[in-house]
């Protein structure tokens, strides 16, 4: 097949790329210019990235391009993420970048150009489904890193044209194999969660110059003010720390509201609740036709919880679970098998 | 057999100019600011060099500075004329990066253009004339991504005018190829150009800064090229760059009546061909070797890779170091909308380009176009 090989620069995608090469494949390597900031932040799709995976596409021997999508990542993924915190929600732009970029406008692009199919260096597996004819979504083979959950976007016609070739490798199987090739990339550390967002200046120095960022009362269920937060856009549901309520019984934020500039604040049984609304429900394969038993996961790195789908667009968890801050992807899984997801109201 | 059209990024080396530069890489290795045979023998050549090169920029042998390229030139030009004057740093909105962004870096203003892509005089007049004082002002003799000419002469009247303490630069990079720099750069205090784009060598350049004009020195150091650019002589560079400019020189007014031709039969092919292409500027004021055309509904990246697949060399005008095609500020400047830069296509026509070539590139692009706009965006 003609395939084109998504390279971040990391070892994940730079191993996929060499293992296409081993099963035969015609590869061509490609790095997205996603985040034009990239050249005074630190992180993926600079310069820098760019060079080592041109530097792992000389050693594998295959071509390699570098295109600009930071139009659409503006306007797809950073727009409604700065939207989306001065609304109090808590995006997830990973899972946005996944469904208008990488899965989105790179995979129309690949196939306009010839292209059988698009690769990335997920963690997570494409295997065909029982009898149906279609394909199925699997986590990948490391627990420890499957990626599945900011794949949930993908359909049926997504997964006919891609391919993840490190899904069914462990992570220390990707090194491993990286450094027998000697690839440049082989020892490089992990890629951090949010591309555009530095380590050093986290949410509130990307958006403070986005966004008028506003003080808020913090106050409890009942209403009375219990505390003060500097910034309301900066605060996700679930969260302890920073909302200047001093000593006493841990309080968590339960709601957060821009419009009135007010958090309520409760204990840990507060924050519990039995279920969440979806909106913007997507499936792999085709949605339950009614109520379905499922495994929900509300982060990247969140245990799934035994819960049911109710045919349209509630998840009710079989035990009570800590509330889904606003704006979160709810991951549905069967087993190890992605059934599909949605945004938590 | 694949189709290079883009000798605006860079040019093939002249064999006068690889022949030229080879003895230099051997026997006569001497640094010409040393005081033996080796050294003389190095140093003789790059006097000779320095004549031929100001002979080719309308200057005098004293007033050359070789530098490191055409990047090195701009940069000591406005940086190193600003460092000894007062006031702000004007330049053109369509200027390379290399003046464009030595100017932004001393907080200069920039000079709209027309949508033709020519400086607009009266802008930059009533920009003169607002801005109090001004130290230099940089607009280029043709631009890179479009071809266009400016109007360096009007220009320097508006400059001496409104603006008489400011020295005048033109980065005539773009034009060298093409233009008899010595007499219509005669009008600049300094003169900027670049080997690589006249079938040169990379990485050498040379800026005329004329007898009366101080600039102060970027590179600080040994003290060569009379205290404006320090560091040993890149001799085997600076001698085929000599070789190529008196090549190009002999032969100029011919390739670019051979060439206008040639893209004028390539660019009305195309808007022929295609629909929904532009041509960007009106060809009576670009040079002959520029085809700039837009594909509306076509993402330039997407067909550069298609026609790279195919042997058609070109590119989207704008690129960064790493390859992929940025968004034109060039274009922008010209009130060119989005959709239609991000479609935009240079194929930059050379000494070397044949009629054959210009078949293959008509038989190439168009269905190349139509196939993307097939296959969806």
């Amino acid at each position: 097949m003609k395939v084109l090989a998504a390279m971040s620069g990391g070892v994940d995608s730079s191993v996929a790329a060499a293992l296409l090469l081993d099963d035969g494949h015609d590869v061509t390597g490609v790095t997205l210019r996603l985040w034009a900031g990239a050249a005074v932040d630190v992180g993926c799709c600079s310069e820098a990235e760019i060079d080592d995976a041109r530097r792992v596409a000389h050693q594998l021997g295959i071509d390699h391009v570098a295109w600009t999508f930071t139009d659409e990542f503006d306007a797809q993924v950073v727009a409604p993420y700065v939207a989306a915190h001065a609304a109090g929600r808590t995006p997830n732009p990973c899972i946005e970048c996944n469904r208008h970029l990488k899965f989105g406008r790179l995979l129309r692009r690949a196939a306009a150009l010839g292209f059988d199919a698009v690769a990335t260096g997920h963690h997570a597996r494409i295997e065909p489904g029982d009898g149906s004819g279609g394909f199925v979504l699997r986590r990948g083979a490391d627990v420890a890193k499957d990626q599945s959950y900011v794949l949930y976007v993908l359909g049926q016609d997504e997964l006919a044209r891609c391919l993840f070739p490190v899904g069914r490798l462990t992570k220390a199987e990707v090194r491993a194999h990286a450094s027998s090739l000697g690839l440049v990339t082989a020892g490089k550390p992990d890629s951090q969660d949010v591309c555009f967002i530095t380590t050093g200046g986290g949410r509130e120095a990307f958006l403070a110059p986005r966004i008028t960022l506003h003080p808020a009362r913090v106050v409890g269920l009942d209403g009375g003010a219990i505390g003060q937060v500097d910034a309301v856009e900066l605060v996700t549901v679930g969260q302890r720390r920073g909302l200047g309520t001093g000593g006493g019984a841990r309080r968590y934020a339960i709601s957060v509201d821009p419009s009135t500039s007010t958090v309520v604040a409760g204990t840990i049984a507060d924050l519990h609740t039995d279920r969440v609304e979806l909106t913007d429900l997507t499936w792999v394969s085709d949605a339950p036709s009614g109520p379905a038993d499922v495994e929900a996961q509300s982060s990247a790195h969140g245990r799934p919880v035994a819960a049911t789908f109710d045919g349209r667009s509630s998840v009710v968890f079989a035990t009570p679970q800590r509330r889904v801050a606003p704006g979160q992807s709810v991951v549905l899984y069967r087993g190890d098998r992605v059934l599909g997801g949605g945004i938590a109201c | 057999m694949p189709v290079y059209l883009d000798n605006a990024a860079t040019t093939p080396m002249r064999a006068e100019a690889v022949e030229a530069m080879l003895p230099f890489l051997r026997d006569r290795f001497g640094n010409p600011s040393g005081s033996h045979a080796v050294a003389r023998s190095a140093r003789k050549a790059l006097d000779e060099a320095r004549d031929v090169v100001a002979a080719a920029l309308g200057g005098e042998p004293g007033e050359v500075v070789f530098t490191g390229g055409g990047t090195e030139a701009d940069n000591l030009a406005v940086a190193g004329a600003h460092r000894l004057r007062e006031g702000t740093v004007v330049c053109s909105a369509v200027e390379h990066h290399a003046v464009l962004h030595a100017s932004a870096a001393l907080g200069g203003q920039v000079a709209p253009v027309s949508a033709d892509g020519v400086v607009d005089l009266v802008a930059l007049a009533d920009l003169l004339d607002r801005s109090g004082l001004v130290s230099v002002v940089s607009v280029m003799l043709v631009n890179n991504e479009v071809g266009t000419v400016q109007p360096l002469a009007e220009v320097a009247d508006i400059v001496r005018r409104l603006a008489p303490a400011a020295v005048l630069h033109t980065d005539a990079v773009a034009a060298f190829p093409w233009l008899d720099v010595a007499s219509l750069a005669r009008p600049a205090d300094l003169v900027a150009v670049s080997a690589h784009k006249f079938g040169g060598p990379k990485g050498v350049g040379a800026l005329v800064v004329r007898r009366d004009v101080k600039v102060a020195p970027v590179l600080h150091g040994g003290g060569q090229e009379r205290d404006r650019r320090s560091g040993t002589h890149n001799v085997a560079g600076i001698v085929a760059m000599a070789a190529a400019m008196q090549a190009t020189v002999a032969e100029r007014a011919a390739v670019a009546t051979r060439v206008g031709p040639l893209r004028d039969r390539l660019a009305d092919g195309l808007l022929a061909a295609v629909s929904g292409a532009t041509e960007t500027g009106r060809r009576e004021t670009k040079v002959a070797g520029n085809c700039h055309v837009s594909f509306e509904g076509v993402e330039s990246e997407a067909l550069l890779m298609l026609l790279d697949g195919a042997g058609v060399y070109a590119s989207a005008g704008s690129a960064c170091a790493s390859g992929a095609v940025e968004p034109s500020h060039v274009l922008a400047a010209m009130g060119v909308p989005r959709a239609r830069s991000l479609g935009s296509l240079r194929l930059s026509l050379g000494r070397d380009t044949t009629d054959a070539d210009i078949d293959v590139a008509l038989a190439t692009i168009p269905p190349a176009v139509g196939h993307l706009r097939e296959g969806g965006r």
